[in-house]
């Protein structure tokens, strides 16, 4: 991959802060949030990572620092090389980046995901709002700390509620999740919740 | 006498809300056939002109992501059927590939070959759906009970091959969940060459047809510029222009093997969209007659990736080693190195792409879908302004979404 490869030495040139990522695949680097636009702008407009890919955000778990990491996925389409940028949250409690939607349309929903599962703000981003789940959720489901199962909540319709007096309820695990702990590895620090019994049929759902 | 003007100049009668115009919010679905599941548009309309468009979606939201990250690789399987369920088969490669290369693991070539058919067989199927679904939604309703008929014939060989009409899992991580059956192959040839002509039949209802040419030619037009600034694939990207097709230009599977064209549109328009669909199809098919007058003998699995690949069953039931190494898959899974890895295939309805974010282990720490229906509908602001409410209906037909797999 000469072309993805030229563009990061070029990257590295111009900003000191950007350092390489482990990566099984395609090459990859980490951004400091400060240099992101500049990164990525660079990247679009004068190495000709045209596409964005995809937006994903990650959570590295209540207690680590940094906890949140933003990863985005560029694809040139003449090249037909993916580059992958890496940003890590500076603040574990509000998380926040820049925007990308001013370099790319597309960013608008995927950050908007990434809000709505992670809670994670993008300044700038013309309208975020949740995505998936429905505006006024409370919570952030793709965060280690949300159960699998979920928790109660109110439905979004306060009317449906008072009417039918049901609400969004975790859901009934019956002792999953059905992970069994490795031999080799420590399932808890591979996956905190892979063990997660937190409710199961001998212990009753958390907020009950 | 003079007549008394009950408006003494033109200006005042706006001023005097006698012929103001209002906006009128409409929404649109979330259960509307032209939604095609359960997507719902906010429109704001001037008379029958949209003036903002507003898509809603997350109705079919059921946390895939999440459940991923509390099962193994392998358990996975099923849910990437119900991503787009209008192609479980080429789900379920793509997510195998994925994995695979997290696991640097490569599968013998009879296994690629196997994916490229089958996920070739998805292909015409979903593009089948689409086809049938737009032209309902533009009133052509004869060219869905055709295409159905089509994708009933697929679903009969998918059932042969998988055990499953619709929810297929047959992908596994290092292989496909069996070996073809004796004859299908003969089956499949026997499809397609049936299938050209009513292909070109089904098309000759449409292509030239005076109501759906006026209800899609110049309608909802996306320029080469805003479908690679939106992050549009497949056919919807390729029908403005940009000849991206990751079969030919990321090959994976052995696609590099195979002879053929990637449909190219030149305006951008719904009907473009139709084409491309349509010339898809036909390449699909060379794909599968070359794959299968080349299918390579040997195992559909990879036989040395024992701490991924589950063993036979009979072998399982026979001796000491693949029992043991059948327990261990089934608890803990399969067994994948700490580190990430990103992987997008071409699905029929674009890119599909699995990010997968390892700490070791049988479990994914994250696994993020990139969802090609998600990325193609995130354009709908932008092309459904100054449409008129019956060419939203168009749009989103020619746009082929499937609310599964936005949704996830």
């Amino acid at each position: 991959m000469p072309k993805a490869l030229d563009a990061i030495a070029a990257l590295r040139g111009k900003w000191s802060g950007v350092t390489d990522r482990a990566s099984l695949d395609q090459p990859a680097i980490n951004v400091p949030a400060a240099d992101l636009l500049a990164v990525l702008g660079f990247l679009k407009q004068e190495q000709g990572f045209d596409m964005l890919a995809d937006v994903s955000g990650i959570d590295w778990s209540p207690g680590v620092s940094p906890r949140f990491t933003v990863v985005y996925h560029l694809l040139s389409t003449t090249d037909h090389e993916y580059v992958r940028v890496a940003v890590d949250c500076p603040s574990d409690t509000l998380p926040e980046v820049p925007s990308a939607v001013g370099l790319w349309q597309g960013a608008n929903w995927h950050e908007r995901e990434a809000f709505d599962m992670f809670g994670i703000r993008f300044s700038g981003h013309p309208d975020l709002r949740r995505i998936l789940m429905w505006d006024g959720y409370p919570h952030f489901p793709l965060r280690k700390d949300f159960p699998l199962a979920g928790v109660d909540t109110l439905l979004p319709d306060l009317e449906v509620v008072a009417e039918t007096k049901t609400n969004a309820i975790a859901a009934p695990m019956a002792g999953g999740p059905f992970v069994a702990a490795s031999g080799g590895i420590n399932m808890t620090n591979a996956e905190p919740r892979a063990k997660d019994e937190s409710w199961n049929e001998r212990r009753p759902k958390p907020g009950s | 006498m003079p007549v008394e003007h009950i408006f003494p100049d033109s200006a005042s009668r706006n001023a005097q809300g006698e012929f103001e115009t209002e906006k009128m919010s409409l929404s649109m679905g979330p259960s509307h056939p032209s939604t095609h599941g359960v997507l719902r548009l906010q429109m704001e309309l001037d008379g029958e002109i949209v003036t903002k468009a507003d898509p809603v979606v997350g109705y079919l939201h059921r946390g895939d992501e999440k459940i991923a990250e509390n099962m193994t690789y392998n358990q996975f399987v099923p849910y990437t059927d119900r991503l787009d369920y209008l192609a479980p088969l080429a789900n379920n490669m793509a997510y195998a590939i994925a994995v695979e290369k997290l696991a640097k693991l490569e599968v013998p070539a009879r296994c690629q070959a196997i994916r490229v058919i089958t996920a070739e067989l998805a292909r015409i199927s979903a593009h089948m759906m689409g086809l049938g679904a737009f032209g309902i939604d533009v009133g052509a309703w004869t060219v869905f009970l055709y295409s159905f008929t089509e994708r009933e014939k697929l679903y009969k060989l998918f059932e042969e091959l998988t055990g499953a009409r619709f929810t297929t899992s047959y992908s596994r991580i290092g292989g496909v969940s069996r070996d073809i059956p004796a004859g299908w192959t003969d089956r499949v040839n026997a499809f397609c060459d049936q299938f050209l002509p009513i292909l070109e039949e089904i098309l000759s209802l449409l292509t030239r047809n005076r109501i759906f040419t006026d209800r899609t030619v110049g309608i909802g037009v996306i320029s080469r510029e805003d479908a690679v600034n939106f992050g549009l694939t497949g056919p919807n990207l390729r029908a403005s222009g940009v000849p991206l097709d990751l079969r030919k230009d990321k090959p994976y599977s052995g696609y590099e093997q195979y002879d053929f064209d990637v449909a190219v549109g030149t305006k951008g328009d719904a009907y473009d969209r139709y084409l491309v669909r349509g010339e898809e199809m036909r390449q699909s098919v060379r794909i599968i007659k070359q794959a299968i007058a080349k299918l390579p003998g040997g195992k559909w699995y990879a036989e040395d990736a024992r701490k991924i690949f589950a063993p036979p069953k009979e072998k399982v039931l026979t001796s000491m080693e693949e029992l043991i190494q059948n327990f261990m898959l089934v608890t803990e899974g399969p067994q994948m190195p700490a580190g990430e890895v990103y992987f997008e295939a071409e699905n029929p309805k674009g890119a599909l792409g699995f990010y997968v974010v390892s700490k070791g282990g049988g479990v994914p720490y994250r696994l993020k879908i990139r969802a090609p229906s998600f990325c193609n509908l995130s354009i709908l602001p932008k092309v459904c302004v100054g449409a008129m409410v019956s060419d939203v209906v168009s749009i989103l037909g020619s746009l082929d979404f499937v609310m599964g797999e936005c949704d996830r």
